[in-house]
């Protein structure tokens, strides 16, 4: 059998609408890695770096899944990559891992794409002893991913969706609202997913003083702490999330700060999907 | 032969540039070189001391007369050779040291004449040298030893990892170089523009570097994919250039705003990641008319002359010192000043001004007067009450320093490090306070220089050797 070679796609598949998910071959860091970790990738030459988290690892077959959803030119190009083609670069695991530990009551918060990277975390609560309550929102039926993989770690699992299609009508915070209002004794809360609904969780989980930690996406070029664009204000001071997170005390992040700076390149995303979408490239195969 | 009062009548010979007007629409470099007569004129104003004080200011001790000495009688390829013996990359070294304070102050013309600018243009010469080897394709000639069998890692592929990399390998080991980023060169190649120091020649580098049979390993941080007692047991000695990629921010309200950059980002999106060919290429870069950058290295001018030309029509560099007191060297303010970058000294910004859409629109600054020296000898800036002023700005780019890259460091707590996060290396071998981990550079020295670096790398390359012939092949 020819040796594969590192960053090859070996197994592809699209999860929902504009959703995809990638397993590649990347045995060192696979190895290495930890719930709450990422990579940083470069797609072909010329393309640009973005952090991905690690959704999942095979062990046996040395590859780690990226999932990811299709909004801008990187990521809708990403997703024309096929199985026996190669990512050009790809660094990692970065960021810290999650801090894990018995804690009770575990309550696992994902929207929509968030649950890709909450599945490891949720993984790891679970073989750590703790009773796991996931609560997943997304935008509709069509949109749910990860059901059966999250399922099967949860002691419940509650879905929602924006317009009622599957379970509830309504959103995360909704549901914990519930919870509360059950009297169900919450020692953990791990939310991810757009930052509006990472603060609306921080917001209601301030107020009943339970531990909430969110994973952060911002803005990043090399993933090791030299730039400082991934740069966010915690409890008052400046933190690089590439480094020193990604994941925080939700309570602490300044939520305003995180949202704003995502928006730094809104009209150079238009303009490159613009681009991208008129000039429609030849699926640029790198495969060797 | 010229007598020595012929050869101080010698006007230096200046280096022909692009014209500012011209240069500010492009990326090429900026200084255009020395033909051989030019360089032959400019070297026979070497009074060929035989006492040398240039060699002194060199920190790789250059046989500075040796190869002066050989361009006068035209002999250009024995000149590169002399260089290379000392120095393993003249071409970038000849670009970017800061020969006014190191070779050239000593230079006895720069005495004899009482004048910095009238010193043998060492730098020039040693660039002049560099350019004609990689013209004619040559490499320094050096003997390969045989294979030792020993296996080194050296992580950071900066001037300090590339220079133990290139000398370890001609020792005789097998080096495998580590980076974290998708290309190797460190600084030289994230940091400093195109038009200070063309990527090419960085290339031809390295390409010598894997002919000697160096294994490089992009993509690789260290500490999260591989720790350094992992590092041990597959090595046996390893070297950690990891250099000062932190990048420092003054503190101040405003600074997360959208428009601030740290002059790392801002050039690592210009120079590593091609932004001014966005959409060509992916990742973008904000633009602005009126661009300001805080600061007075070598960084800040390559920060403020980059926005020149990434089309700023006005681009204001503020120092809390005066001008005097500017780390940067005299050519890149010069260059700078040349393309119409404008100054402001004894300025600092206490505040960064927002739109209503929280960009930036401003700063606010007080003026500065100096005071008592500081630990470095330079006269403290002090705030001058009541001064407070405000300027317009699209663009604010923080340069004001960079501290050693803490990311390996927090993985490894067994290296000791000191008060301001830089490793705790032996001056004269590198060693640190594991057994077998050697480490220079920028991570030891804080933000310094390229030779500095080499040096650094220079000297633990050789007690790296050292350590793994006589360590009967224990490991640590
Ligand atoms: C914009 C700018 C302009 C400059 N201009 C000049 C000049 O004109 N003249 C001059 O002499 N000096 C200049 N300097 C300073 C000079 O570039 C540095 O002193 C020199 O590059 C330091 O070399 P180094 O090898 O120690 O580290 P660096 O060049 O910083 O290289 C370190 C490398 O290590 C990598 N790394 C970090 N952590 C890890 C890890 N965990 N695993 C793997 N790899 C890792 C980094 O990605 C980087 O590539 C300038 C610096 C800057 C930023
Ligand atoms: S000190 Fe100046 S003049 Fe004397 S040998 Fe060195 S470069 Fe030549
Ligand atoms: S991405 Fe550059 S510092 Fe975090």
């Amino acid at each position: 059998m020819k040796k594969m070679i590192e960053n090859t796609i070996i197994a592809k598949k699209t999860l929902a609408p504009g959703i995809t998910s990638l397993k590649i071959y990347a045995p060192e860091i696979c190895a290495k890695h930890k719930a709450g970790q990422f990579v940083i990738l470069r797609g072909w030459p010329g393309g640009e770096r973005i952090p991905l988290t690690i959704a999942n690892t095979d062990r046996a077959k040395g590859a780690i899944t990226l999932i990811f959803q299709s909004v801008g030119k990187t990521t809708l190009q990403l997703a024309t990559l096929a199985v026996g083609d190669r990512v050009l670069d790809m660094a990692g695991p970065l960021g810290t891992r999650t801090h894990i530990e018995r804690f009770g009551t575990v309550v696992c918060i994902g929207g929509g794409i968030g649950t890709a990277p909450l599945l490891p975390i949720t993984k790891a609560m679970k073989a750590a002893g703790n009773k796991i309550v996931t609560i997943l929102g997304f935008r509709s039926r069509d949109y749910i991913i990860l059901q059966n993989e999250i399922e099967q770690l949860s002691d419940t699992l509650i879905i929602i969706t924006d317009d009622g299609s599957s379970g509830q009508k309504g959103l995360v915070t909704d549901v914990l609202q519930q919870l509360f209002a059950d009297g169900i004794k919450i020692d953990r809360i791990m939310a991810i997913g757009p930052a509006i609904m990472m603060r609306a969780v921080a917001e209601l989980t301030r107020r009943a003083a339970i531990p909430t930690i969110a994973s952060l996406n911002p803005i990043m070029i090399d993933g090791t702490g030299m730039c400082g664009g991934c740069r966010v204000t915690i409890n008052g001071s400046m933190k690089f999330v590439c480094v020193d997170g990604p994941e925080f005390d939700a309570h602490q992040v300044a939520w305003d700060e995180v949202m704003q700076r995502l928006r730094t390149y809104k009209q150079h995303e238009c303009r490159a999907l613009e681009n991208y979408q008129q000039n429609q490239p030849e699926r640029i195969s790198y495969a060797e | 032969m010229l007598s020595k009062k012929e050869r101080l009548q010698i006007a230096p010979v200046k280096m022909r540039e692009q014209r500012p007007e011209q240069r500010i629409h492009n990326q090429n470099e900026v200084p255009l070189g020395y033909s051989p007569q030019e360089a032959i004129l400019e070297a026979e104003r070497c009074l060929q001391c035989k006492n040398a004080p240039c060699i002194n200011g060199c920190p790789v001790e250059v046989d500075i007369p040796g190869f002066i000495g050989e361009i006068a009688r035209g002999n250009f390829s024995a000149a590169f050779f002399k260089v290379s013996e000392k120095n393993v990359l003249p071409a970038i070294c000849g670009r970017v040291c800061p020969q006014e304070e190191q070779c050239q102050a000593e230079c006895t013309v720069t005495k004899v004449l009482k004048s910095a600018e009238r010193s043998v243009n060492i730098g020039k010469l040693e660039r002049f040298v560099a350019d004609y080897a990689r013209e004619k394709g040559m490499r320094p000639r050096v003997a390969h030893q045989a294979k030792s069998g020993k296996k080194v890692a050296v992580i950071g592929s900066g001037p300090a990892g590339l220079t133990v990399a290139g000398d370890l390998a001609r020792l005789g080991h097998e080096v495998t170089l580590f980076e974290a980023l998708h290309v190797v060169g460190g600084v030289l190649v994230y940091g400093i523009p195109e038009f200070r120091l063309p990527k090419s020649i960085v290339e031809y580098e390295i390409d010598a570097l894997q002919q000697s049979g160096v294994g490089l390993k992009c993509n690789y941080v260290i500490g999260k994919i591989k720790s350094i007692k992992e590092m041990l047991r597959e090595f046996d000695s390893v070297f950690i250039g990891t250099g000062a990629g932190l990048p420092r921010f003054m503190e101040i309200p405003g600074e997360n705003l959208i428009g601030v950059y740290s002059a790392n980002e801002y050039l690592t999106r210009a120079n590593l990641m091609h932004a001014f060919d966005f959409p060509r290429s992916d990742t973008p870069i904000l633009s602005g008319d009126t661009v300001a950058v805080v600061g007075g290295g070598n960084v800040a001018m390559d920060a403020a002359r980059t926005a020149l030309r990434a089309g700023a029509k006005k681009v204001t560099l503020v120092y809390r010192r005066s001008e005097k007191e500017m780390p940067a060297r005299l050519e890149e303010i010069e260059h700078a000043r040349q393309e119409g970058v404008r100054f402001q000294f004894l300025v600092n910004p206490v505040r960064i001004l927002a739109d209503q859409n929280e960009w930036v629109s401003g700063m606010e600054l007080v003026r500065m007067k100096l005071g008592e020296p500081d630990s470095t000898g330079r006269r403290r800036p002090v705030v001058v009450p009541g001064s407070e002023f405000t300027m317009k700005t699209d663009l604010v780019i923080m340069a004001i320093g960079n501290s050693p890259n803490p990311l390996l460091l927090h993985e490894t707590p067994e290296l000791s490090i000191n008060e301001w996060g830089g490793i705790i290396a032996d001056p004269e071998t590198g060693a640190t306070s594991i057994a077998g981990v050697f480490a220079g550079g920028d991570i030891v020295l804080g933000a310094a220089t390229v030779i500095l670096a080499m040096g650094q790398g220079r000297r633990a390359a050789q007690s790296m050797h050292t350590y793994m012939m006589h360590s009967n092949g224990k490991k640590v």
